[in-house]
């Protein structure tokens, strides 16, 4: 028998909100985090929107020396699992730090300290790169730094596939810690967006929303970058009970798939297999899931291929669930999507209310699902599907479970 | 620029992006029958936007369809005062 995996910590730095409490509290008010750019000069770009963490004082978290070793994507990796490790109230002693993984996910590491040092490089004709620009860079930089902070010294590793980042790290944490690879797992993801070059990158692609991100909305018109990390902490159900811990929900499933099919464009086929696989991993029925954290890029091609998957997956019961994209407020955070959107679905099970999507103004008959639009929704929902599906067709999908606490506990 | 010279441009820009023979482009040729997907399509775009010294916009990069919506929506551009004469003459 399996062990059940549930999640006793939770942490989040975000557009809306700079801590778990506060991101709650703004997806269930349907607040949005969209805001005109402060970090790049905006003229310089045909998109003017992002979902920034805004009053952020890195000197409230670090002191000079560690900011000289961090990017802000590593950070926000770092902060929120700080937060994420004292809601659990994890006691360390020499054997957990052992058995203890750190799975993180990022698309792009710390491409602000890159661009940086580049642009000195390239066009102010400073010769110097910072000596520090490496360990600033690698996408591992958060994870390591979780492991120097804790001493966990247990299996400690960075999952980079785009979008789909921080699921497939979650996922993986996941199954560690569900087979007994690991007694505990800190996983989730970070990411930090807003350097000029990487919006220019993304500018080229031509999927920047240049208004506001309104996912399955008739008239949305592409997606808004945001930045952030969340971190959650799993271990299996029977030491969470046996130490007391406070158990906020539980992960009970995680599927994978490759589209094979385009570098950038969706396959519903593949998105499918994806959700599938993640059902099949929780061995539950299509009809036991009430909702579903969403992709939702507010992409013309993401939506449609989106519900497309959705409806061959769950065919009748697709106009029973409940489907949000909470990328509406928080942004597409690129390899913390996934991590974020579990913070968001783990307390929308918890508090049973499901956050809507934001920024909806009518249906589009290519996305005619439940959308939840605007307002949240108070429901009680045991089992949710949380998607992520990246650039270069690779699909991630965690299963998890409402977890419910008998007053004697 | 002569509707003939601008013709001409893009269809050697798109015979050099997408590895096709130029005599196989013509003005009514759609990205369909050239086999140009969406990816392709905003490497084109960027093609020509180098080419020209413009910025096509996003909404207007949506709607092309075929090599004549790429040239027409270049002289529109060209037309409005963007590209090589404007950035010559500042």
């Amino acid at each position: 028998m399996p062990r059940r995996v549930v999640v006793t910590g939770l942490g989040v730095i975000s557009a809306i909100g700079l801590n778990a409490a506060d991101f709650w509290h703004a997806l269930q008010g349907g607040c949005s985090g969209i805001a005109p750019l402060k970090a790049a000069d905006r003229s310089l770009l045909r998109f003017s929107n992002g979902a920034e963490v805004r009053n952020y004082v890195p000197a409230q978290h670090f002191d000079e020396k560690e900011l000289g070793l961090l990017d802000r994507f590593a950070q926000f990796g770092v902060i929120a699992a700080r937060e994420a490790i004292a809601a659990a109230g994890v006691e360390w002693t020499g054997e957990l730090r052992e058995r203890t993984a750190i799975v993180t996910g990022s698309c792009v590491g710390g491409q602000n300290t890159q661009d940086d040092g580049f642009v000195n490089l390239y066009r102010n004709n400073i010769p110097r790169v910072n000596p520090f620009t490496i360990p600033r860079t690698m996408e591992n930089a958060a994870a390591s730094r979780i492991s120097l902070e804790t001493g966990v010294v247990g299996p400690t590793y960075t999952v980079s596939t785009a979008c789909s980042s921080s699921n497939h790290a979650i996922g993986q944490a996941f199954w560690m810690v569900r087979s007994g690879a690991a007694e505990l797992a800190i996983t989730g993801g970070s990411e930090a967006v807003f350097s000029l070059g990487f919006l220019k990158a993304w500018e080229a692609m031509r999927v920047v929303s240049p208004d506001t991100c309104r996912p399955f909305s008739k008239d949305r018109r592409g997606l808004i970058l945001g930045e952030g990390g969340a971190m959650l902490v799993l271990e299996p159900l029977d030491a969470a009970r046996a130490r007391g811990a406070s158990i906020l929900g539980e992960i009970v499933g995680f599927g994978m798939s490759s589209d094979a099919f385009h570098i950038t464009q969706p396959s519903p086929d593949g998105a499918a297999r994806a959700m599938r696989a993640a059902l099949y991993d929780a061995q539950l029925e299509p009809a036991q899931i009430g909702y579903i954290n969403a992709h939702g890029t507010a992409t013309i091609a993401n939506d449609a291929a989106e519900t497309a998957a959705i409806r061959k997956v769950f065919v009748e019961h697709a106009d029973r669930l409940a489907v949000s994209s909470t990328k509406s407020m928080h942004g597409h955070t690129l390899g913390a999507a996934g991590a974020i959107e579990a913070a968001a679905t783990i307390l929308a099970l918890r508090n049973g209310i499901l956050p809507p999507t934001a920024n909806f103004t009518g249906s589009d008959p290519a996305c005619d699902l439940d959308v939840i639009p605007n307002i949240a929704r108070a429901a009680v929902v045991e089992f949710a599907l949380s998607n992520s599906f990246a650039f270069g067709g690779l699909n991630a999908v965690l299963a998890f479970r409402r977890f419910e606490t008998l007053p004697s506990q | 620029m002569s509707h003939e010279e601008l013709t001409a441009r893009v269809r050697s820009i798109i015979a050099a992006t997408q590895q096709l023979p130029q005599e196989r482009i013509s003005a009514d040729s759609t990205f369909e029958e050239l086999g140009i997907d969406s990816l392709d399509g905003i490497n084109i775009l960027f093609a020509v936007e180098s080419e020209f010294n413009i910025n096509i916009p996003d909404e207007a990069a949506q709607s092309l369809r075929s090599v004549r919506d790429v040239i027409d929506g270049i002289a529109k551009l060209l037309d409005s005062g963007q590209g090589n004469q404007a950035t010559a003459s500042a």
